[in-house]
């Protein structure tokens, strides 16, 4: 690890103010990715901005059609909230499969957006129950806001400080872990609401995506036999030494119906 | 008198009183006063010629002391480190043995190979100005596999080495397996792929090294499982440093399994370099460091054939192998895929003959060494593999044909065509006991079960056997051992009765703080509370071999014992002078002297605190004091084995397969600790399954990275994977070892790789699958089933 600076606000504007006046600095939420990237010296910010004493970015809010969780929510705290396991329970489910406990613990909601890493689970509830990312300065919609790899469509000061969730009638998710990092392989995050479905895949490819075909099969009939037949073309489909684009296309259709299932159940 | 727990007894480990409560002492632990901390600079590539090196801006960094090189290695004319093992071809001609200097010197050969030594006064300064060295690299093609190192054009390792091929190692009767494979009423083939593994113990490799102007002597602290032999090959080979002038250390060290028993060129720099800098220096590994410098494990690509007659009798055996040696020959590398693999392809089986020849090639890797179970998982994976297609093509029950060329218990000892002579066994009988163990009868309704499920359920069987207790000096120097493979003990029985047992073998997991004080408790009737166990420091100990290769209670616990008998043999002595009663009458049981009927005795404590106070003492013909040691070098190997049953369940949907129920019945002889034999076959087992089912150390066929290179790629077995195991011994007596002990390091990483392949290909084979290469991937189970010549059943 390589000296830095550490700021630790209480006032977002002061946070958002320190991001733009250092240059190189970065925020740190729970600091489940940026921290183990310091100590192996492939990230060296000037400065780190610490989002831990912020007010209001922890907790979970019902406000009846929708569910807002606040950016600095651990994923533990999410997946055993009575609130969010009656009313989202698959994104309950989710945040249950993040990594280990010590993660789940440490990790948090506003961090693993912001991130956007291509395996990461949160990504693929976000899309696919279609929620908005409130920011310091605005909300935006989940399709707009993920833009491939690592990357968002957060401004260099922008803070996120909640996640806003559609109440879904089903959502289920689906996650084939890869062997050593527990990461998605593939995860695949399915909701449905009264004016349809949507369907979300993550860790297949360089960012999470959606599936129109499955969505519109499921909007017709949501039963896993509904996809059984849709395949995914594995442009674009990342092949590393866990697995071939082709086996993740595959998986893509096997963790859909799973998701459908688990929707279901 | 106090409280004796002797063998046969499973007490709470001794050792685990301080790791549990954060009182251990790793080498990462020592503070020396003026302590600087050391950082090596590695190479990027794979292969590579090294141009020049520009120290300047490193040197100019801040806290930087010093910045050696190879440069700096060859102008103090320091030796290169050594190999303990040279073989040789069928026309004897010795293995090619080019240098391996602690830093590199004009090429590079493995991503990870040393470059430079960067000292500075803490450990973020030595990092920061490491970064900063200039290396000219011109970059070469590398070979990483060893198929591709030995095709003409492949890319050369070093000038004088052709092909890349270390040595053509041959063993066994080529003639008469030839003769033996054209009688042959049938012959099964098998082409298999050993995947190459990284041992991963907890604690990463760290060194501490000081040097005392005062007296001119060298300490170095290091995670070593031998630190004699350590000093032995670094000071007399290494560093010119004379054997009293040279301390080595391994305190508490967090596992081994192998990967702690090679001497390493990180060893030797930071103790040249602490008398070059007049400071301690430290230097601790990270993990992602351990993975490209630590020894791998494995890596063999190999041909088998199998000759049996109409009957399913094996007539002969043939297997050729190419070996990965990596970049360049660690301690005990050549010896691993030759005579610790060879000798064992006889497994439990009376084939009559065999043949194996082993090419031992040079790549572009990390230098490829002993990992637990070292040469016989490998030869127990292609044997038992082997046997399951000969039944399956001959269409034999698989247990059956193990059966039918099983050697009989009344045939022991049993000489192999293959050198090895086993003393003892009962295969048939931990066959037996295993089938009744894994409910193998009910495995029917349990397949339907999974039917049912959409899956795919199948069972697998391994009976192996192995050699271990390394080793009988004199076989091994045959082979080609450099050293002695003897074990000491010393037994100091202090003047109030406790006793301190100075211990050559090294203790990192293993429990031998407690093991061996159950063998004094028992053996002088001493509570196990009054004896310590001290291993791992060249002051303290008089000499040892270290830990590896299942020896140490084999080897280090037979000298234990002898030294044992000593102590008891001067007892006597003591006794008869006291009792006033002639030696020959003199009894000694439960920790008393007696004379032999009558009921005048000396306790233990008494004889002890004679023997310091000698007042009333034969001392005209017995020294006072009393302390003996023993050496103990084995007459042959031993043999543990045994029968594992693996179960497993395949997704096909996903090609997941899931371990579901797995039995072990293994002869390790004689068990001291049930409890402690009992957490090393769950452990062994573990790491067989983890090779099995999801390790793999991969590298870029081109570049020579390693993509395998961290905890995120590289999939270690977890507690999840695993379902409740039934380990249960069946033991036959070892007949050449004082206790009767065969070892259990090793036997449930041996034991167990086939097992679970076995189970897999047999869960698949109503698919047409005849093998699957390890690790049984999701992705490579999916794949095959792809390509399987039957429909994947649907939902």
């Amino acid at each position: 690890m390589k000296l830095f600076a550490y700021h630790q606000p209480d006032q977002i504007p002061d946070a958002a103010k320190l991001l733009t006046s250092i240059e190189d600095s970065k925020l740190v939420a729970g600091g489940m990715t940026l921290i183990p990237t310091l100590k192996q010296r492939l990230a060296s910010p000037v400065a780190l901005v610490d989002l831990s004493k912020l007010g209001n970015l922890k907790g979970i809010t019902d406000d009846g059609a929708t569910i807002t969780i606040g950016a600095m929510t651990p994923h533990a705290v999410v997946a055993a909230s009575k609130l969010v396991q009656s009313k989202i329970p698959g994104l309950a489910a989710l945040a249950s499969m993040i990594g280990d406990p010590a993660v789940r613990r440490r990790g948090t909601i506003g961090g693993s957006v912001a991130n956007n890493d291509p395996a990461a689970d949160y990504p693929a509830g976000v899309l696919g129950l279609g929620a908005g990312i409130v920011t310091s300065t605005r909300e935006i919609a989940a399709d707009k806001f993920f833009l491939g790899l690592f990357e968002t469509a957060l401004e260099p000061s922008e803070i996120i400080t909640a996640i806003r969730f559609p109440v879904p009638l089903k959502a289920g998710y689906a996650k084939f872990k890869a062997p050593a990092s527990r990461y998605a392989l593939v995860g695949v995050f399915v909701a449905k609401f009264a004016d349809g479905v949507r369907l979300a895949v993550t860790g297949a490819g360089s960012g999470v995506f959606r599936v129109p075909p499955m969505e519109a099969a499921l909007s017709q009939n949501f039963d896993p036999s509904a996809i059984a037949a849709i395949k995914i073309d594995t442009d674009g489909l990342t092949s590393d030494i866990h697995a071939e684009a082709d086996y993740r296309a595959h998986l893509v259709t096997i963790m859909a119906k799973r998701a459908v299932d688990a929707a279901l159940s | 008198m106090g409280n004796v727990i002797g063998i046969g007894a499973s007490p709470k480990r001794k050792e685990d009183q301080r790791f549990l409560t954060g009182r251990g002492n790793y080498v990462s632990d020592i503070k020396r006063p003026g302590m600087t901390a050391g950082v090596f600079v590695r190479s990027p590539h794979g292969h590579a010629v090294l141009r020049g090196i520009d120290k300047s801006a490193v040197l100019a960094a801040p806290g930087v002391i010093a910045v050696l090189t190879g440069e700096d290695v060859a102008a103090d004319k320091l030796g290169s480190l050594p190999c303990g093992w040279g073989i040789s071809d069928a026309q004897g001609v010795p293995m090619k043995e080019p240098p391996f200097p602690m830093l590199a010197q004009g090429k590079v050969r493995f991503v990870g190979d040393m470059v430079a030594f960067v000292i500075a006064e803490t450990p973020e300064q030595a990092n920061a100005a490491a970064e900063l060295l200039s290396v000219d690299y011109e970059v070469l093609p590398s070979v990483v596999g060893v198929l591709e190192a030995v095709r003409p054009g492949a890319p050369q390792l070093f000038d004088d080495v052709p092909n890349n091929i270390c040595c053509d190692w041959e063993l066994g009767d080529k003639a008469a397996v030839e003769t033996a494979f054209r009688k042959a009423a049938h012959v099964a083939k098998l082409s298999l792929v050993n995947n190459r593994l990284i041992g991963n113990p907890m604690e990463p490799r760290a060194a501490v090294a000081e040097y005392e102007p005062g007296t001119d002597r060298f300490t170095l602290w290091t995670t070593s499982q031998f630190p004699h032999v350590v000093r032995f090959l670094m000071g007399a080979l290494v560093l010119n440093i004379p054997q009293h002038k040279l301390r080595v250390v391994a305190p508490d060290v967090g596992g081994g399994f192998g990967v702690k028993q090679f001497h390493y060129g990180e060893e030797a720099v930071i103790t040249w370099a602490a008398k070059r800098v007049h400071r301690p220096i430290k230097w601790v590994a990270s993990r992602s460091e351990g993975y490209v410098s630590d020894r791998h494990g494995r890596d063999h690509v190999t041909e088998a054939e199998l000759a049996l007659d109409e009957t399913g009798k094996f007539l002969a055996f043939r297997v050729n192998t190419l070996a990965n040696m990596g970049g360049y020959l660690s301690t005990f590398g050549p010896n691993i895929p030759t005579n610790l693999y060879g000798p064992l392809l006889g497994g439990v089986y009376t084939t009559p003959a065999i043949y194996c020849n082993v090419k031992v090639v040079f790549t572009n890797t990390v230098p490829v060494d002993a990992y637990r179970g070292a040469g016989r998982p490998e030869a127990t994976f292609v044997l038992e593999r082997m046997v399951d297609v000969a039944a399956s093509e001959m269409g034999i029950d698989r247990v059956e044909i193990r059966r039918r060329n099983m050697i009989p218990k009344e045939a022991y000892p049993y000489q192999t065509p293959v050198l090895v002579q086993y003393d003892s066994g009962d295969p048939m009988g931990c066959l037996d006991g295993a089938l009744v163990a894994a409910d193998v009868k009910s495995f029917g309704v349990r397949k339907a079960a999974s039917a049912s499920k959409g899956k795919f359920r199948g069972l697998g069987y391994s009976t192996y056997v192995e050699a271990c207790g390394l080793a009988p000096s004199r076989f091994a120097g045959r082979l080609g051992a450099r050293g002695g493979l003897y074990e000491s003990a010393t037994v100091r029985v202090h003047p109030t009765g406790q006793v301190t047992v100075m211990i050559g073998t090294h203790n990192h997991g293993q429990g031998h703080e407690t093991t061996f004080a159950q063998i004094v408790s028992e053996k002088l009737g001493v509570s196990f509370e009054d004896v310590d166990i001290v291993f791992g420091d060249t002051d303290r100990v008089q000499f040892g071999m270290g830990t590896y290769g299942s020896r140490s209670l084999v080897v280090g616990g037979a000298a234990l014992s002898k030294a044992t008998d000593k102590v008891i043999v001067k007892g006597k002595k003591i006794a008869a002078h006291l009792l006033e009663a002639a030696e020959v009458d003199i009894q000694f049981e439960a920790g008393k002297f007696s004379v032999a009927g009558t009921d005048r005795i000396k306790t233990f404590e008494e004889i002890a605190g004679a023997a310091y106070v000698p007042h009333n003492y034969p001392l005209e013909v017995l020294e006072p004091g009393l302390e003996e040691q023993a050496y103990y070098d084995p007459v042959n190997f031993t043999y543990p084995g045994g029968c594992h049953i693996a179960e497993v369940e395949v997704d096909p949907e996903t090609g997941t397969v899931t371990l579901v129920n797995y039995t072990a019945v293994d002869d390790v002889g004689t068990v001291i600790n049930p409890m402690i034999v009992e957490g090393q076959l769950h452990g062994g087992i573990v790491q067989g399954v983890g090779q099995a089912l999801f390790e793999n150390a991969v590298y870029d066929e081109s570049s020579g990275q390693l993509l395998s290179g961290s905890l995120m790629d590289y999939c270690m077995p977890r507690a999840d994977h695993m379902p409740m195991m039934k380990v249960a011994t069946h033991s036959t007596l070892c007949t050449h070892t004082p206790m009767g002990v065969k070892g259990c390091g090793e036997v449930g990483t041996i034991g167990s790789p086939a097992a679970v392949i076995n189970a897999v290909v047999d869960a698949l084979s109503h698919l047409g699958v005849t093998h699957v290469d390890m690790p049984a991937t999701p992705n490579r189970i999916w794949r095959l089933l792809q390509n399987a010549s039957l429909p994947v059943a649907a939902e």
